[in-house]
């Protein structure tokens, strides 16, 4: 079978930090890697390579010369072929106008090299961007049946179908989909092998070949790069932090507050550990809590106290739900 | 697709994502939203209602702000399939011309979006968490996280119609329902064949039943890598029982199999908005915390002072997340 996965070269974003001083993002040395979810789309590919004898897994980049380093990753994994679609032309596209390059470069290689291409494989979404739009505007261009949120696959090459579960917010759904078909892959799907000794060779001395805009001649270039995206950022910041953070100063102290938060939204749960209003507040087992002097309050802990043992056990005091109790703002939490 | 004739683009139209013919929450929410709009601009709010048998739907979505329900009913619709709603739908817009299109980022949603806007070849924008309207131009300025959380990107569309992106469920709060509200509701004609759609659903299996939304929760007790083991991790049940809360967790907890995905909160997961957060052991990854910026309140616990959590935080604990959760157990007995 003829294989395609696209995948991106991504910063590595769960390596950005904040500036402790300035709170801005420091955005500078992320190291680049193959994008996590296009890495289980290759995966994927390679899996159905091993089941069907004769396969070929290409991998498709679009991005810069420096892109290479990732379609490398890819070779030494055991991927066949790479191509990379680079030219300035291509820069600045938004999602629209990258799926109409990448699919204008794989109807080229379809052409060019005389394959047809059965499966399409991306990830379902790049760490970067995190719009999981390329991958249906691919399909959808290139007109193919698409099944996203790929979790299993499985692939019938004598029926030309695949079984794909899908990942939903409430279960899994299995789709039946006929060939040629474009899949997202999430992490779900599998757990991606290691370079092998002799892929990683092969990867080293691999030529990527590159597709440029002059390699496309029936490519409409109305609709490619900066020019060719319906979008534009308008601008770009950072999410304002919340206020300054309140250190609490021991952990006893931070459990209580959490309670007494938690009090004020749900205090039905809190009940039965309330005191009752009408008792004042003392210790089970002895009469420190009470101020002796106020006689007040000595009388009614002399008889809340007296009556039974079981009585003094439900009435046990509590100090932080009687806080939260005595407090006046009983509807905010903490200040933003 | 690029065009000219501005004025030929007409109203503010929401999709509405059903499930089984039950309209999911995320689309009242979005009727809220395309209310908001459509008055700033002066224009209606339309949706599009796509099932097997919906009608009784379309009453409800009128009383939440709908001016005007379609409904497209067959049993070829019964489920969301990207063939059959990307037809049904772009076949609509050719002769209705919407200028704005809001569609719920579900993973229906983000799987629907980019297919239509790739045969309408028009702008679409991912998984918007703020929606402004700049009304001089006459343009939805969409807003949404980007790099992990870690930028809000504001887009545009300027001149290509419809301005259409996916809203991310749970970030804006379902509008009031006023019962004697009125508004048309239209059962559609459409041409739709069983050879239109390539996918045929086998099956569904649900998340086990016994689950709860954790996007409905008031409390939710999360828990990170910091809890440890497992076992740890269980006991944050029993916090969240007795405190009214439910139980959440970072991405790698779901990775290693301590908790369902429905429970995940974060980028990847669920967006939540809680009116109050517990993060005990989470370090403060952007792709977590920006699924919590919706939170009332949020206390973190970590016994790492320097923890990235504490920055997004109103409460900072630092301790030993098993001593802290012990010493509120014991608060609670």
């Amino acid at each position: 079978m003829e294989l395609l996965v696209c995948i991106k070269q991504v910063p590595d974003t769960s390596e950005i930090k904040l500036d402790p001083e300035t709170n801005n993002l420091i955005r500078t040395g992320l190291p680049s890697i193959v994008n996590p979810d296009d890495m289980h789309a290759l995966e994927a590919a390679l899996a159905v390579k091993d089941q069907y004898e004769g396969s070929r897994v290409t991998v498709l980049s679009m991005g810069p010369p420096q892109a290479e380093a990732a379609l490398r990753e890819c070779l030494s994994l055991g991927a066949d072929d790479a191509v990379l679609v680079t030219d300035r032309a291509f820069g600045g596209a938004d999602t629209l106008a990258t799926s109409y390059t990448i699919a204008s470069a794989i109807r080229h290689i379809q052409r060019t090299m005389n394959r047809q291409f059965q499966i399409i494989f991306c990830g379902k979404q790049a760490i970067d961007g995190d719009t999981a739009q390329v991958g249906p505007q691919i399909a959808e261009e290139l007109g193919m049946a698409q099944a996203t949120y790929a979790c299993e696959l499985s692939v019938d090459q004598a029926a030309q179908k695949a079984v794909v579960k899908r990942q939903h917010e409430n279960g899994y759904e299995i789709v039946e989909v006929p060939l040629p078909l474009l899949v997202t892959a999430t992490a779900e799907l599998n757990e991606p092998r290691q370079p092998g000794l002799w892929s990683s060779i092969y990867a080293k001395r691999y030529t990527i070949s590159h597709i440029t805009l002059r390699d496309m001649p029936h490519i409409d270039e109305s609709r490619i790069g900066l020019t060719g995206s319906p979008t534009r950022v308008r601008k770009v910041y950072q999410p304002p932090l919340r206020g300054k953070v309140e250190m609490l100063s021991s952990i006893d102290e931070g459990a209580k507050k959490v309670l007494e938060l938690a009090y004020h939204i749900k205090p039905e749960k809190f009940a039965h550990l309330l005191v009752p209003n009408d008792v004042p507040v003392v210790d089970s087992t002895e009469d420190e809590g009470v101020d002796v002097k106020d006689p007040v309050q000595r009388a009614a802990s002399v008889e809340s106290v007296v009556p039974s043992e079981a009585k003094v056990e439900e009435i046990k005091p509590n100090t932080f739900a009687a806080e939260a109790a005595k407090s006046a703002d009983v509807s905010k939490g903490g200040d933003r | 697709m690029a065009v000219t004739n501005f004025d030929e683009y007409r109203d503010v139209y929401v999709v509405a994502d059903t499930i089984d013919d039950v309209v999911h929450p995320v689309t009242y929410e979005l009727i809220g939203q395309a209310r908001r709009i459509a008055k700033e601009l002066g224009q209606l709010v339309q949706v599009m209602l796509l099932g097997e048998n919906v009608q009784t739907e379309a009453e409800e979505l009128v009383a939440h702000g709908a001016d005007i329900v379609h409904v497209f009913e067959s049993p070829l619709l019964k489920y969301y399939t990207t063939d059959g709603y990307t037809k049904v739908l772009t076949d609509f817009f050719e002769d209705h011309k919407p200028n704005i299109l809001l569609i719920g980022a579900t993973n229906n949603g983000r799987d629907l979006a980019p297919r239509m806007s790739g045969r309408m070849q028009n702008g679409v924008v991912a998984d918007c968490t703020i929606l402004t309207v700049d009304t001089e131009e006459g343009l939805v300025e969409w807003t949404r996280p980007a790099l992990g959380g870690n930028i809000l990107a504001e887009i545009i569309s300027p001149n290509h119609r419809p301005q259409m992106g996916s809203v991310r469920p749970n970030v804006f709060k379902k509008p009031e329902r006023i019962a004697d509200s009125w508004g048309r509701i239209q059962l559609e004609q459409f041409d739709l064949k069983p050879e239109d759609i390539r996918t045929k659903r086998l099956d569904f299996i649900p998340f086990s039943k016994s689950g709860y939304n954790i996007q409905e929760a008031d409390i939710i007790v999360a828990g990170g890598r910091g809890m440890g083991s497992k076992e740890n991790f269980d006991k944050l049940y029993e916090l969240a029982d007795a405190i009214g809360g439910v139980v959440g967790a970072t991405r790698p907890l779901v990775e290693k199999g301590w908790i369902e995905l429905p429970y995940q909160v974060g980028q990847t997961g669920k967006t939540v908005s809680p009116k109050l957060y517990l993060a005990f052991g989470i370090s403060g990854a952007i792709q977590h915390v920006s699924g919590i910026s919706g939170a009332d309140t949020i206390v973190a616990i970590n016994n790492d002072p320097k923890a990235e959590i504490f920055q997004h935080a109103n409460y900072g604990i630092v301790g030993d997340c098993m001593e802290v959760l012990n010493d509120m157990l014991a608060h609670l007995k």
